[in-house]
């Protein structure tokens, strides 16, 4: 039967009929889905940001999808602030917007902006049928189109009878219940991989297609939308196979009915031109034709990936060449097979090794320099390129003492200077800066991490720095730089600043290090831009007239805040404290947790953890951006991030192998009860002897309606309730051994993989949290024995319960570590040391505390007043004025200093 | 009396401007307080809605004029009825009975006229103004993603105007002049949340306005997006009215006619306005111009906005008589 035409519209209609080809939805302006996109909403830039969704119309999208969904971000608010901005934008606001999230509070948010008719991405029978009529019956009122997923009390249609039941039952509940006019239903049967080797997941494709007809034949009008991507995960790294399954699975479920979806097109193969043998393959796989056809299709696949035989006949060809092409070549490529014979060679034919450095290598390094700052070339392979130079230095060096000798030094080269500031260990990022720096003929001066003021300073004068780069990670690092400017200040120094790292960003800067300091005081969002930003620093033309432009910018930022900041109002803690999360403790359940006490797991099993890594974090470390695993197929980053991904996946075997990293945890549960914003753990089940107390802080925003002023006390229940609450804590770490592996690497003059094994660590680390995390949950504490969650599922955290971190946005202050330390004795039982700033050592490790209760949720407390901080220092018997030192960024008022 | 048998049958014509006739009475600052807010800190005079309850006899009297020369639809003096368009007078505490008491005028006459020959019934439309102010532009050119008014305010402030106008016997409403889609999908918000409460409907009317030759509403939509933006109300009627004359109104009405499963309503000014802003346009030109609407059936309700009198409307009637309406096309073909 003939469906009804789907209309939607921004500035103008957009109207999907049964002749439109496949409506493609624009997907770069999403928060999950894009690092690049996440740091400019996080860093404000919403300039930049609406580039990005101007991109996604120019390049052809029909629909733009909006998703703001991340932890760190008040995602209501920034839905509201860049759907407002775009409104403002002619050239996109002419395409309907999807509102995509799975927060109601957000898609609620979002429809209140939007003058078009959009499109809500999604919602489900997920939370049960009252649910789902109610948010169905106010996106109608909203005029919005409706994305229904799969999914209900049961969990994700995975066969095509649920398929059928779900949609069927989604469909007949929003056109009878509801009222939605047919047309403005669209359903996601869930497109799922094939080819996996289960044997219950032979049927995906096919389900999804069979599903997708009986829509069509059975719910008159409806559309069908799905991410294509998915089906192709077992084959990630071997694009030409996954473009032709894309293309194969898009022409059958088209030829089914599916009439939306998101799906890049770079990744598509032309159905016609799949090879004929690749073809049957993937369809035998697609339809379920045969028993063998998974095997088939692995058979023939590595024949299709193509490049292993070219690849070698070119690795032939280019040692053929000059010495110095194959410097270069070595370079760019990032090759260090050859690279000491090479080097020899071309000491030998020029003479000179300094002139081997800045003839030939240097030369092979700007081409670098100029491919990366052109977007060509990515980070990693920069940073091989860098290990490639680095080894040639290293064998020229004693030439180069021996020329010394002889002549005066006469290298101009301008000197940066990087450290981590005091009480942080986290370096991934400054080493990267550095590397790429030092590609673009900086002189790097490293002093490592935890370095104090004083020593940063001494430092800089003695060796004459050009520049002073300071990096740190975690929260009370950005109170360290505030005091390194003061100090260059009053030793009246004049040497340009620059602020780095995960926590900074341009409008801390701005508002808190920049009035310091009278000398420029630059953030740099990500190494890319620090080449840029030196260079004008120490260029003689400019660097007066960009000093000058960036204090006004920052000057112009910092008024900015303070009018936002004045804007933004803030309720009273009293009144903040009458709207606490609503627990009705009565119907309650708290559970009992199978041990008191703590356990402490000696030696994690890797390979177990090595499953429980989200990816996605590790490209962003490498400023990779895209979402694992479709990163691997992106169209810009996709092989870089396959190669990266293989050596990553080397390494990890490696380290598993050989026992080179040790994952060593401690976990413990006790009684607890909340005493207003306390939370008072028990040293025994009678609950009178009190062993320690942790503080919480509680968000005063102003809220909706119906929405709480959380504070992780909320979730324990109150002592006068009579409840027998507990409450979890776990410290773990997957970094002890980690200083040989970095040894041994920095001896090497190996960049690539020193910082390799960091980031793995870092994720080993995540990936431990996780994992106990979920034993905590099936087994020790049990309270949800029956969960089953895929890996996905883990990532996007849809169980129940918490593992808020001290230090992270629900718990924001550091300090309250130590508390944490002292009642599991996490430093005899794993290892992991606090720094002075709170920060742990080694690196790669996670602490925080378990919630149980269902209603338990991350927030964000953000900005508090003062009230709160008196009644907060009274209560761990500090000064306010420490208090507020520890919790600066959250202040919601300016201190006098 | 349901309004949609008679539009099947014949053109309905909608009354003329309200603003136009009350200046002809000349009235004072103290004719606009009336007694009961004679102890106003606002100077309330221009605030034209008020006088439903300080004038009634005023804007019943025109309300006559207009049904004596045809009309079977008379709005409401309610255009600016809204808490956020009477905050300029202070007056948000007013904005039920001034709703109330207009909407109880309208119907006197128009029942009177009703009772008087029962095969032209009359219909109360209930008046919804756009505000004056945008959900979905900034005021402020430096701050592009600052709102002056929020979709929950806006939502809320209507529900309140639509209470007023039903419990006082509007028989439609008519959420009209909208140069901003979404203060207007705020209106059917708030109007929508008014019919789940009460359970009871009225239907919708919509009319949007075209400000410039670009052939875009001021929030810069065209008149097809438009039209899709609204579509998920209960409509009886969409259409266009106010800001250009019959002859520049033409080809968007044209649009609107092709896409539009519910009925058409037009209302133009009388011609642009001149120099000094009177719109001068007589009501045999306007007529005349009017006609090619009908000639080419694209409307099933015809009016006038700013300019246009009971002269004009009279003429309109006399004219819409000979013609018969839009037919209404089949949904599913839409």
């Amino acid at each position: 039967m003939k469906p009804n035409p789907l209309k939607l519209s921004g500035l103008e209609p957009l109207i999907v009929t049964p002749d439109s080809n496949f409506i493609n939805v624009g997907e770069r302006t999403n928060v999950t889905g894009s690092k690049r996109f996440l740091n400019l909403i996080k860093a404000q830039d919403y300039t930049t940001a609406l580039e990005v969704a101007l991109d996604q119309v120019r390049g052809g999208a029909q629909i733009l999808d909006v998703n703001m969904d991340e932890g760190m971000l008040d995602s209501a608010s920034e839905m509201t602030t860049f759907l407002n901005l775009i409104a403002s934008e002619p050239e996109i606001a002419r395409i309907p917007i999807m509102i995509d999230s799975s927060k109601w509070e957000v898609i609620l948010a979002g429809l209140k902006c939007i003058q078009g008719k959009g499109v809500v991405n999604s919602i489900s029978l997920k939370d049960g049928e009252e649910e789902f009529l109610h948010r169905a019956k106010i996106i109608k009122r909203f005029g919005a189109a409706v994305i229904a997923m799969a999914f209900d009390e049961d969990g994700q249609a995975d066969n095509l009878e649920r398929r059928k039941e779900i949609c069927g039952r989604s469909y007949k509940l929003l056109s009878e219940r509801v009222g939605f006019n047919s047309s403005d239903i669209i359903l996601d049967p869930n497109i799922f991989p094939v080819a996996t080797g289960m044997e219950e997941h032979r049927r995906n494709a096919l389900d999804f297609f069979l599903a997708t007809k009986w829509i069509r034949g059975n719910l008159p009008g409806a559309h069908i939308i799905g991410g294509v991507s998915n089906v192709s995960f077992s084959f990630r790294g071997n694009n030409p196979v996954r473009e032709a399954m894309h293309s194969a699975f898009l022409y059958h479920a088209i030829q089914h009915g599916m009439d939306m979806g998101i799906v890049n097109p770079t990744q598509l193969e032309v159905y016609d031109e799949i090879p004929k043998e690749l073809l049957e393959r993937v369809e035998d796989v697609l339809l379920d034709r045969r028993d063998d056809a998974t095997e088939r299709l692995l058979e023939i696949a590595e024949k299709y990936k193509g490049t292993g035989a070219v690849k070698e006949k070119e690795t032939e060809e280019w040692r053929s060449e000059s010495v110095e092409k194959r410097l270069s070549h070595a370079l760019i490529k990032g090759i260090t097979d050859f690279i000491e014979e090479d080097t020899e060679e071309a000491r030998l034919k020029i003479g000179s090794p300094l002139e081997v450095i800045e003839g030939p290598l240097m030369d092979g390094m700007n081409v670098v320099g100029d491919l990366f700052g052109s977007g060509k070339m990515f980070l990693p392979q920069v940073v091989k390129s860098a290990r490639v130079m680095k080894q040639a230095v290293a064998y020229l060096t004693p030439f180069l003492e021996e020329e010394k000798k002889k002549n005066k030094d006469t290298s101009q080269r301008a000197k940066v200077l990087l450290a981590t500031v005091k009480g942080d260990v986290h370096d991934i990022g400054k080493n990267i800066v550095g590397v790429v720096l030092a590609c673009n003929n900086f002189d790097i001066v490293d002093l490592g991490v935890m370095v104090p003021t004083e020593k940063i300073l001494e430092e800089a004068e003695k060796e004459k720095a050009d520049i002073i780069g300071l990096s740190g990670l975690i929260t009370p690092s950005l109170d360290e730089m505030v005091g390194v400017a003061k100090e260059m200040q009053k030793r009246d120094m004049k040497t340009p600043l620059l602020i780095g790292g995960a926590t900074t960003s341009r409008i801390h800067t701005a508002v808190k290090i920049d009035p310091n300091y009278e000398s420029p005081v630059i953030h740099v969002l990500d190494a890319s831009r620090s080449v840029t930003v030196c260079s004008d620093l120490l260029n003689e033309v400019n660097s007066a007239r960009v000093a000058s432009s960036i204090k006004t910018e920052y000057s112009k930022m910092r008024e900015e805040h303070e009018r936002r900041t004045a804007s933004k109002k803030l309720l009273s803690f009293e009144q903040a404290q009458k709207n606490r999360t609503e627990i009705d403790w009565k119907k309650s359940e708290c559970y009992k947790p199978k041990f008191t006490g703590t356990k402490v797991f000696e030696d994690v099993d890797l390979s177990e953890l090595r499953n429980f890594i989200d990816w996605s974090p590790f490209f962003r470390t490498w400023m990779l951006t895209g979402k694992y695993p479709a990163i691997l197929d992106d169209e810009t980053v996709g092989e870089q991030a396959t190669e990266l991904f293989g050596d990553a996946q080397r390494m990890l075997d490696e380290i598993i192998e050989g026992k080179f990293l040790r994952a060593k945890s401690v976990i413990g549960f006790y009684p607890a009860n909340s005493f207003g914003e306390d939370v008072v753990v028990f040293g025994d089940e009678d609950r009178t002897h009190q062993k320690a107390k942790f503080h919480f802080l509680r968000q005063q925003g102003e809220k909706r309606t119906g929405q709480p002023n959380s504070s992780l006390a909320d979730y324990i229940a109150p002592w006068d309730t009579g409840k027998e609450d507990y409450i979890g804590m776990f410290a773990v770490t997957s970094g002890i051994g980690i200083e040989k592996l970095i040894d041994k690497y920095e001896t090497a003059k190996d960049d690539y993989n020193s910082i390799l094994v960091k980031a793995l660590a870092d994720r080993l680390a995540e990936a431990h949290a996780e994992w106990m995390h979920y034993k905590i949950r099936t087994e020790f504490w049990g309270y949800a024995q029956q969960e089953s969650l895929n890996n996905e599922e883990l990532i996007t955290e849809e169980y129940q319960g918490i593992r808020p971190a001290p230090g992270y946005p629900a718990c924001p202050d550091h300090t309250e570590k130590q508390i944490l330390w002292d009642v599991m004795d996490v430093e005899k039982n794993t290892g992991i040391s606090l720094t002075e700033s709170f920060a742990m050592y080694p690196a790669s490790s996670v602490s925080g505390f378990y919630f149980s209760h269902p209603q338990s949720r991350y927030f964000g407390v953000g900005k508090i007043s003062k009230d709160q901080i008196i009644d907060y220092a009274e209560r761990k018997g500090k000064s306010v004025k420490e208090i507020e030192k520890w919790l600066a960024p959250n202040l919601g008022y300016r201190t006098n200093d | 009396m349901d309004i949609k048998k008679h539009l099947q049958e014949r053109i309905l014509v909608l009354d003329g401007a309200m603003g136009t006739m009350i200046q002809r009475y000349e009235l004072t600052e103290e004719d606009f307080r009336g007694e009961r807010f004679k102890n106003s800190n606002t100077d309330l005079k221009g605030n034209n809605d008020l006088l439903s309850v300080t004038q009634p006899q005023i804007i019943k009297e025109i309300h006559e004029k207009y049904l004596e020369a045809g009309a079977d639809i008379v709005e409401t003096n309610t255009f600016s009825g809204t808490t956020i368009a009477q905050a300029d007078y202070e007056l948000e505490e007013a904005v039920y009975d001034i709703n109330f008491e207009s909407a109880r005028l309208a119907k006197e006459a128009c029942v009177a006229f009703s009772n008087e020959n029962p095969d032209k019934p009359r219909f109360v439309a209930g008046a919804m103004g756009p505000t004056n102010k945008t959900a979905s532009m900034s005021p402020d050119v430096s701050r592009p993603e600052y709102r002056a008014v929020s979709f929950d305010g806006l939502a809320s402030a209507y529900k309140l105007q639509a209470k007023g106008l039903m419990d006082g016997g509007a028989d439609l409403l008519l959420i009209e002049t909208v140069f901003d889609t979404l203060n207007a999908k705020a209106a059917i918000f708030g109007v929508l949340e008014l019919y789940e409460e009460t359970g009871k409907e009225l239907p919708i009317m919509i009319s949007g306005t075209i400000t410039d030759a670009s052939g875009r509403t001021l929030s810069g939509q065209t008149v097809e997006a438009f039209l899709i933006s609204l579509s998920h109300a209960p409509l009886l009627s969409i259409g266009l009215n106010c800001a250009l004359g019959a002859e520049q109104l033409k080809p968007y009405l044209k649009t609107l006619s092709k896409y539009s499963p519910y009925f058409i309503s037009a209302y133009p000014n009388a011609g642009l306005p001149n120099e000094f802003g009177e719109y001068d346009q007589g009501p045999i030109e306007m007529a005349d111009q009017v006609r090619s609407f009908l000639d080419d059936k694209l409307v099933n309700i015809l009016g006038g906005c700013c300019g246009t009198t009971p002269n004009h409307i009279k003429k309109m009637a006399e004219l819409a008589a000979g013609y018969s309406p839009r037919t209404l096309m089949d949904e599913a073909a839409a």
